[in-house]
């Protein structure tokens, strides 16, 4: 055993937070960091964000650090322990670090694409020069993806494709979908689906906001009607689609902005050796000494699924047990950092950005509100649990 | 980073489970618990001659010089065959004060007896009216020519019963400063103005009331420094609360196995019950429970193991893995309905200790109470 990094990774996290700390533009922290655990106000999906999200990407890709994970050969660095140190650092400042491109996209291309889609896109996603949104989600398919309804048929070389997709986060801000669609009527279920890429500015293609609780426009609406592509932009084998989805669903549990739980804790802490309440310091508060204690273990251990997830990837295993519970507690402690959070500042937690009082920048109240999403997007805690317990415990399914 | 054991590890591993699950039958283990005489003297010495007590003394004396991380791993797999016996108050409450801070005559005289498993050793700190607070010690030792006198009671002492020496923590100068004027003084059992009482607990866990009554012990026997000695305290304090650790997640994880064989193999409505999804979310729970803080453990002891100051993953793991170890075998009893609600069935063995672990060595209020100082609160 052994818990320390190796002194190539630790001099690599020291090149990364000197980086992030000389690029971050002044004023940083009010305008972006936000609550982790959740999928509603996280700026890469806000249209006010999309230059300067662009430009980073860019330089980040110019740096390698959009494919660490990758094999060599296609420019990465082969180490899922360095996509997870780099995770860890960008997200403790509230930067730039990974998307559905990055993190789910590229993975999948280099599972099961062809040799000819590998050429096409990797390279463009390691430069960090296209953005994708992820379309799975339909009004009758949520956990039930297998229930996909969006249809795409052949004619000739091309796929017309008819549907609808729903809860695309930042399809608005992004050039191309990562969409799920059925290929084949006839076949059971699972087996007629299919994975492509389609172009946001393909005819017939129409995209329609929708707000989220935290007053966010992240999410849309996709309207499919005879939108045409070309076949070569079908994923690997026509109707494998569901199967690649499942492999891709552990590389997206890496991503998590784990560093932001490490930020928020060392903000508060620093906030209750600063406030007095009742004639004596927050941070002298029995309860509150409790609460905060309770939080530096729970993410401790939140950091042992992390670290011990990208190792395992990096032996070559995919860790169904691990990265599910990385997932699940990663947006529970989301959820229970806000409820924590809130009854520690008392009134003051529900002040909203801008307000005269508002502590800690306004994340807390965003935060209160955005953590709710976390245990619904990406597979609900529930159907995790599952999937734990069937594919993970070999338990019966019913 | 690295998330294995080492070869030498995992065949400690291996033959520490091997050994047990032949050696101690849970028939056997049952006996033993519902008697006073906890332990089998016999197996005691088989367990002496595969190197387990003397694992972590230095060769020198005897021993095997294993690290802190090989000790977590065999008692690891006690916790969960439920070995009963004074393991962890000879080998870490005893011989671990003795390493630490005896002189060299002492360390010659009782470590490599320790070693064969000749001698049993305690520690007695906990009073009536302090659990584990320097400035409510009210035992005293006091100096009287050549002598100590000692004079008080001794609560929640454990495996007093068994021990051939009990190492007392008591107050030998009344200081400014509470955490000074404390000793730790090695009393022989047979002592014949101590008293030791057994004490009922719910898995009759061997612990004990001792009363000093003016118990007289020779200068010499003082370990380490007069008045001095509350730092080597809270250092054991802090290892033994990991070694329980080590118990409480082998015991869960033994709970847990039970539970999820149980759910596949037992039918209601035609199919097993892990089908259902209320016990398939028990069970996943179960595994992140057992999981999410066994890397505590690890990673405090793989910190000792390194010298590597390591108070605060202690106190974390300490106070996660009592609330865990009883979280999981509620949920096994769950997962078990009616028959695990029986004397026949093993879980509630399992669910004794787990409130017994959960207190020893501070509790969980106590801990994280030392998680939030280390986060300067
Ligand atoms: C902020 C946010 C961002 C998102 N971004 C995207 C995106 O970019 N692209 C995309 O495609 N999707 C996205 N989603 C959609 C997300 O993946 C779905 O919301 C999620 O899969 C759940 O589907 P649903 O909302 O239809 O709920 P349902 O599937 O209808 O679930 C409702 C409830 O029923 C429970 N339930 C359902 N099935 C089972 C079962 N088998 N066992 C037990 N309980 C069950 C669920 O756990 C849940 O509690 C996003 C969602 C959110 C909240």
């Amino acid at each position: 055993m052994d818990f320390e990094f190796t002194q190539q990774e630790t001099a690599f996290r020291k090149e990364v937070e000197d980086f992030v700390k000389q690029e971050l533009p002044p004023g940083w922290d009010e305008k972006i960091f936000r609550w982790p655990g959740g999928y509603g106000a996280t700026p890469m999906f806000e249209a006010n964000f999309k230059e300067f999200w662009d430009q980073s990407f860019r330089k980040l890709g110019s740096k390698g650090w959009l494919c660490l994970g990758w094999p060599t050969e296609y420019g990465g660095m082969a180490s899922t322990m360095k996509q997870a140190i780099f995770n860890d650092v960008m997200s403790y400042y509230g930067a730039p670090a990974a998307d559905v491109a990055t993190s789910i996209v590229g993975p999948t291309i280099l599972l099961v694409g062809s040799e000819e889609m590998k050429k096409e896109w990797l390279p463009k996603i390691a430069r960090g020069d296209v953005r994708f949104w992820l379309g799975y989600s339909e009004p009758n398919a949520g956990s039930d993806l297998s229930s996909c309804q969006t249809k795409a048929y052949e004619e000739g070389d091309d796929l017309i494709i008819n549907g609808q997709k729903i809860w695309s986060s930042g399809a608005h801000i992004a050039d191309y979908a990562w969409l799920l669609a059925r290929t084949d009527s006839t076949a059971k279920k699972h087996q007629g689906l299919s994975l492509m890429i389609v172009d946001n500015r393909t005819p017939g293609l129409t995209i329609r906001p929708i707000q989220n609780i935290c007053g966010i426009h992240s999410f849309n609406e996709v309207f499919f009607d005879d939108v045409r592509i070309p076949k070569k932009h079908i994923v690997g084998e026509i109707n494998k689609g569901f199967y690649y989805l499942m492999v891709a669903l552990q590389f997206e549990r890496i991503i998590m902005p784990i560093g932001a739980f490490r930020r928020i804790l060392e903000e508060l802490v620093k906030y209750v050796k600063e406030t007095k309440r009742d004639g004596a310091m927050l941070g002298k508060n029995s309860r509150v000494r409790d609460k905060l204690a309770t939080m530096a273990i729970e993410l401790e251990i939140l950091y042992g699924f992390y670290w011990r997830t990208a190792w395992l990837m990096d032996q070559g295993v995919a860790p169904v047990l691990e990265s599910s519970a990385l997932k699940l507690l990663g947006s529970e402690l989301g959820q229970s950092f806000a409820n924590a959070a809130m009854e520690i500042l008392g009134p003051f937690g529900q002040l909203e950005k801008g307000s005269k009082w508002v502590p800690l920048k306004g994340m807390v109240s965003l935060g209160y509100l955005d953590s709710v999403s976390g245990p619904i997007g990406a597979g609900t805690s529930e159907v995790i649990r599952g999937i734990m317990a069937t594919r993970g415990l070999g338990l019966p399914r019913i | 980073m690295d998330f294995e054991l080492n070869e030498d590890q995992r065949m400690l591993k291996a033959s520490v489970h091997h050994f047990l699950e032949k050696e101690f039958p849970k028939e056997l283990i049952k006996k033993l618990y519902q008697s006073d005489d906890g332990y089998s003297s016999e197996l005691w010495r088989k367990m002496a001659a595969l190197g387990w007590m003397g694992l972590l003394v230095p060769e020198e004396y005897g021993g095997v010089g294993g690290s802190f991380l090989d000790l977590v791993v065999l008692v690891e797999e006690m916790g969960y065959n439920l070995c009963p016996g004074p393991f962890l108050s000879t080998v870490v409450l005893g011989g671990m004060t003795v390493l630490m801070s005896g002189n060299e005559e002492q360390k010659i005289d009782i470590l490599p007896k320790l070693t064969r498993g000749e001698v049993k050793l305690t520690l007695a700190l906990s009073e009536p009216n302090t659990i584990y607070d320097p400035s409510y010690i009210q035992v005293t030792a006091t100096l009287d020519k050549d002598e100590y006198v000692i004079g008080g009671t001794k609560l929640f002492v454990p495996d007093a019963n068994f021990a051939d020496y009990f190492l007392c923590v008591a107050r030998t100068e009344r200081t400014p400063n509470p955490e000074e004027g404390i000793t730790i003084l090695l009393v022989d059992a047979k002592n014949p103005r101590t008293k030791c009482t057994l004490l009922r607990t719910l898995f009759n866990s061997k612990l004990c009331e001792i009363v000093f009554n003016d118990a007289r012990v020779a200068k010499e026997n003082v370990l380490g420094t007069v008045n001095l000695a509350w730092p080597t305290v809270t250092a054991i304090m802090e290892k033994a609360a990991l070694v329980r650790c080590a118990e409480m997640i082998g015991g869960a994880q033994a709970a847990f196995d039970m539970a999820l064989q149980y759910a596949k193999q037992r039918v209601q409505f035609d199919r097993p019950i892990g089908s259902f999804q209320a016990i398939q979310h028990h069970l996943a729970n179960m595994w992140i429970d057992i999981n999410g803080s066994r890397f505590l453990l690890y990673k405090a002891a793989w910190k000792m193991s390194s010298l590597i100051r390591a108070s605060k993953e202690v106190a974390m793991a300490k106070a996660r893995i009592g609330n865990v170890y009883r979280r999981v075998t509620t949920l096994g009893h769950q997962i078990f309905g009616g028959i695990g609600f029986t004397m026949e069935h093993d879980m509630h063995l399992y669910h004794r200790l787990s409130i017994e672990g959960d207190q020893a060595f501070g509790d969980q209020d106590f801990h994280r109470e030392k998680v939030a100082r280390e986060l300067g609160l």
